[in-house]
């Protein structure tokens, strides 16, 4: 037992950074659950919660990237916006096909993202007032596409499912279980189990080439902490209509970014680039080439993020997009990416993005007023950023 | 003797129309341990830089010469595959990323799309062995480790591209005795592996202990070629090639006779630089007396500008101990505008980056470190300032139409010169100059230089930090000379030549 409180004060002495937001978040959804007597963790709101996360969790993504190479995007809210409108005029208007419309709107986000990059990269502007025009740009262009109609109703059904529907349940059990949704239940059973081989598989090459490893019992309750927590949501999520396309769409984006930046050499050079330009380029990297294409990610991520908001809403409204950005750029910094460069998770933004819209749903859902629901925004992301410094320098 | 493994042939190169180097040759012979010497601004790392690539073909003019054969190198890759690595002098580690990452960072190992870590770790642990590093951890992050190692993490990322030719810039100048003796064996063993090295130092007693070549570089030629196998060389030997020209009356001559009446002392001065606990100052012990010119000589990190910053209020967060004593008391300041208050004055080596507030007026700037002067009730009182802005103009000949003139305007002399004014509005007693006159020409040069010698016949004690040598000989009544943190001589002008100084720096 003392070993195992010793292996525990080691691991949160070591990770505390790493693992803070999961348990920050972890925190807000406890006290929103227990001050709503239980109905923040309804299957319906979890589920919603969900849905509401998914258009600035991608957002947050890309911002996340772009911060690590040291630049900010603020033209993603309203080119998000933007590209939404455009799918709703391509699709309305011109009778494209969802699948059309959404490979036209990824496209021009990833050109709008190359536009971007250019002028940071070739014309030295800087990020903040380059995207800053954009900002004002696709704000106008967003105006002038909603001009004649105002806001445009998308009566795409295969479009509107995006933001609004659910994998289908398998056909052939009904009579088990009738009131879940088996399909996600199955899905989350063998996501757990595959999480534990893979987990396990690893410790077992690392220890085989001498690596550290984390204590063997600090190791299993992790696992199983993750494992809970993986079945409860799945428990929660199937209770109601099962995985929203919105999470599949969210989960296949955080996993490829997670693994271009974990594993891959693009995603190495990214981080060098953000930790020291001058020692990336001595390296033979192209500075240019990786802010480019950090860009064009996030602007594909724009379109991306337009078409979960505008399906959400089946329709392309005026405002849309507005504060997007921030609200990305808020989640990445509460995720713990450092404004200093080449610091930074996409997962941890993607938690840093759910805890911005559980803050902004569980107080809804109390009946918070706007004006407070601000005040407390403001004061969670300067709280997350000071402890973020302040474990930082602690390291030091 | 065979085909030079490397021949630089006629190499010139120009930065916005200043020539640095003027067709230099250049030659290293398979198997060696070749060292480049000379000052500061001779022009050797910029020489290494085209060597390597990273000043491409079409940037320098001349000829690289492979095993004989004409090359050009487009970019840092280029070079690597012809087999040239190099170590810079900053050393460019990403701090952020773990030690593995750092060494394969560019060359990462890949198994198909993805890089394969467990590869990558494996590789690092042997090269670290080989560079006798074997106590780093390779999955610890590069800003943990001390200076030496990430020393040795660089030498293990240019090792891991296979090099033919391994170039060290300055490779020492960070690192502590025993730790560039550790350096100077592995180099040793690297040759006997069958690399060949270009070592740049400015520490003449390693580079005797390891050179079998030696290449002299001095304002961007070359003036001497030393074999260490068939001739005797020796330090004084190569200062003499080093240093090289006379000085002839650049400097004003001296207007009154300094008074021996101290005004600063400092007394076992440390400063050590927070992050790694390494002293950059030890034991510093120096007098400044009225009225009198002090210099203060080193080479390339040698912690001359150290010295003079922590002397001020330390505005970087060095670590720093010992007593300066002033007009006979002990004082202690805590920042920049303590001293000033007290009267002690800093003027620094980067006027752009850190002396002047480029896009103000020239008035602005003078007045900005004493304004507390020019308060009227709690406006500036903008007529003053301008008065007074208009009196330094005039005595220093600060050549601009008016005062409202916005610096970034001027040329680099005179930008020294309203950096002058600024610290003379603040009436010091004491003037640290730290390079006053890098990067100005000649006629701006004898200005400054001038004004300095009417400083010191107003009483004012100054302390000139140069790593020119002609300059510290022409203008100094007295020298200091630092060396790897430490006072290592103090001579009076008369005794003092270029020799004798240079063997105190790089002893």
């Amino acid at each position: 037992m003392r070993e195992f409180i010793r292996h525990l004060k080691e691991f949160l002495k070591d990770h505390v950074r790493d693992y803070a937001m999961f348990i920050a978040l972890f925190a807000i959804m406890a006290v929103f659950a227990a001050l709503s007597g239980g109905d923040f963790l309804s299957p319906v709101n979890i589920s919603n919660l969900v849905d509401q996360t998914g258009y600035i969790a991608v957002l947050a993504i890309g911002e996340t990237l772009i911060i690590v190479i040291r630049h900010i995007d603020l033209s993603v809210g309203f080119l998000s916006g933007f590209l939404g409108a455009i799918a709703a005029i391509l699709m309305q208007f011109y009778h494209f096909s969802a699948l059309s419309a959404i490979i036209i709107v990824l496209g021009l986000g990833t050109l709008a993202g190359l536009l971007n990059g250019s002028l940071v990269t070739y014309l030295r502007i800087p990020s903040f007032v380059a995207t800053l025009a954009g900002w004002l740009a696709y704000r106008g262009a967003l105006l002038l596409a909603t001009k004649g109609s105002g806001t445009i109703i998308i009566t795409n059904k295969t479009f509107n499912a995006i933001g609004n529907g659910f994998i289908p349940d398998l056909p052939f059990i009904n009579n088990i279980l009738p009131n879940y949704h088996k399909l996600t239940l199955l899905v989350g059973i063998v996501a757990a189990v595959l999480i534990v081989y893979f987990s396990l598989k690893n410790r077992d090459q690392q220890i085989k080439r001498g690596f550290d490893v984390l204590p063997l019992d600090i190791f299993l309750i992790e696992l199983l902490f993750i494992d809970a927590l993986l079945l409860y949501i799945t428990f929660i999520l199937a209770a109601h209509r099962g995985i929203s396309w919105t999470l599949v769409i969210m989960i296949i984006t955080t996993v490829i970014y997670s693994f271009i930046t974990n594993r891959t050499v693009l995603g190495r050079h990214i981080y060098a680039v953000g930790g020291n330009p001058e020692a990336a380029a001595l390296s033979g990297i192209n500075v240019k080439k990786i802010t480019l294409i950090v860009f064009a990610s996030m602007g594909f991520l724009s379109g991306l993020s337009g078409i979960l908001f505008a399906s959400r809403l089946q329709s392309a409204t005026t405002t849309a997009g507005t504060l997007f950005e921030l609200y990305a750029i808020a989640g990445a910094y509460i995720g713990g990416v450092s404004a200093a460069g080449g610091v930074g998770k996409v997962i941890n933004s993607l938690i840093g993005a759910f805890v911005m819209s559980t803050l902004t749903n569980g107080m809804n859902l109390l009946g918070v007023d706007i004006s407070l629901q601000y005040i407390i925004l403001g004061i969670v992301l300067a709280a997350a950023v000071i402890f973020d410094v302040a474990t930082r320098s602690k390291e030091r | 003797m065979g085909t030079p493994l490397i021949e630089l042939v006629n190499v010139s190169k120009s930065f916005s129309g200043v020539q640095v180097l003027f067709g230099v040759n250049f030659k290293v012979q398979p198997g060696e341990i070749h060292c480049l010497v000379g000052e500061n601004g001779a022009g050797k790392s910029t020489l290494m830089k085209i060597l390597s690539g990273v000043y491409p073909y079409g940037e320098y003019e001349g000829e690289i010469r492979l095993e004989g054969y004409p090359v050009r190198f487009f970019s840092i890759k280029d070079s690597e595959k012809a087999g040239i690595s190099i170590i810079h002098q900053e050393l460019s580690l990403v701090p952020e990323m773990t030690v593995y990452e750092n060494i394969f960072l560019g060359n990462e190992i890949k198994k198909g799309s993805i890089v394969d870590t467990f590869e990558e770790i494996e590789r690092a642990r042997q090269l670290l062995l080989k560079v006798k590093g074997e106590n780093i951890n390779p999955t610890v992050k590069a800003k943990d480790l001390s200076v030496s190692m990430q020393q040795l993490v660089e030498i293990a990322k240019a090792l891991s591209k296979n090099p033919k030719v391994l170039i060290l810039d300055e490779p020492t100048s960070a690192l502590s005795e025993t730790e560039s003796e550790n350096l100077l064996i592995l180099l040793k063993e690297l040759k006997e592996q069958g690399v060949t090295i270009i070592l740049i130092s400015h520490r003449l007693k390693e580079v005797l202990k390891v050179a079998d070549s030696i290449t002299v570089l001095r304002d961007g030629q070359t003036v001497a070629y030393f074999n260490c196998k068939t001739e005797e060389v020796d330090e004084k030997k190569i200062i003499k090639h080093m240093v090289g020209r006379e000085i002839t009356n650049l400097y004003p001559m001296p207007i009154a006779e300094p008074l021996d009446e101290p005004i600063m002392e400092t007394k076992n001065w440390n400063v050590v630089e927070p992050n790694t606990g390494r002293y950059l100052v030890k034991d510093a012990n120096i007098v400044l007396k009225k009225g009198e010119i002090v210099g203060l000589f080193g080479l390339v990190g040698a912690g001359r500008t150290e010295f003079g910053l922590s002397l001020f209020g330390n505005p970087y967060g060095y670590i720093v101990s010992g007593d300066i004593i002033l007009k006979g008391r002990k004082v202690k300041f805590k920042t920049p505008e303590d001293a000033i208050k007290q009267r002690v004055l800093y003027l620094t080596e980067d006027r752009k980056e850190k002396g002047l507030i480029l896009i103000n007026s020239i008035k602005e700037n003078i007045s900005l470190a004493n304004l507390k002067a020019l308060k009227k009730g709690i406006t500036v009182d903008e007529a003053k300032e301008i008065e007074i802005a208009q009196g330094f103009q005039k005595r220093l000949n600060i050549k601009a139409r008016n005062v409202e003139v916005n610096v970034s305007t001027l040329s680099g002399g005179t930008q020294q010169k309203v950096l002058v004014a600024k610290g003379l509005f603040a009436e010091p007693d004491v003037i640290i100059l730290d390079e006053p006159t890098r990067g100005i020409d000649v006629g701006a040069k004898y200005e400054i230089y001038t004004l300095i010698r009417e400083l010191a016949s107003e009483g004012k004690a100054i302390l000139l930090i140069s790593s020119e040598l002609p300059e510290i000989l022409g203008m100094s009544d007295r020298i200091y000379i630092m060396s790897k943190g430490k006072i290592t001589g103090e001579l009076k002008s008369e005794e003092a030549n270029q020799e004798i100084v240079m063997a105190y720096a790089v002893s």
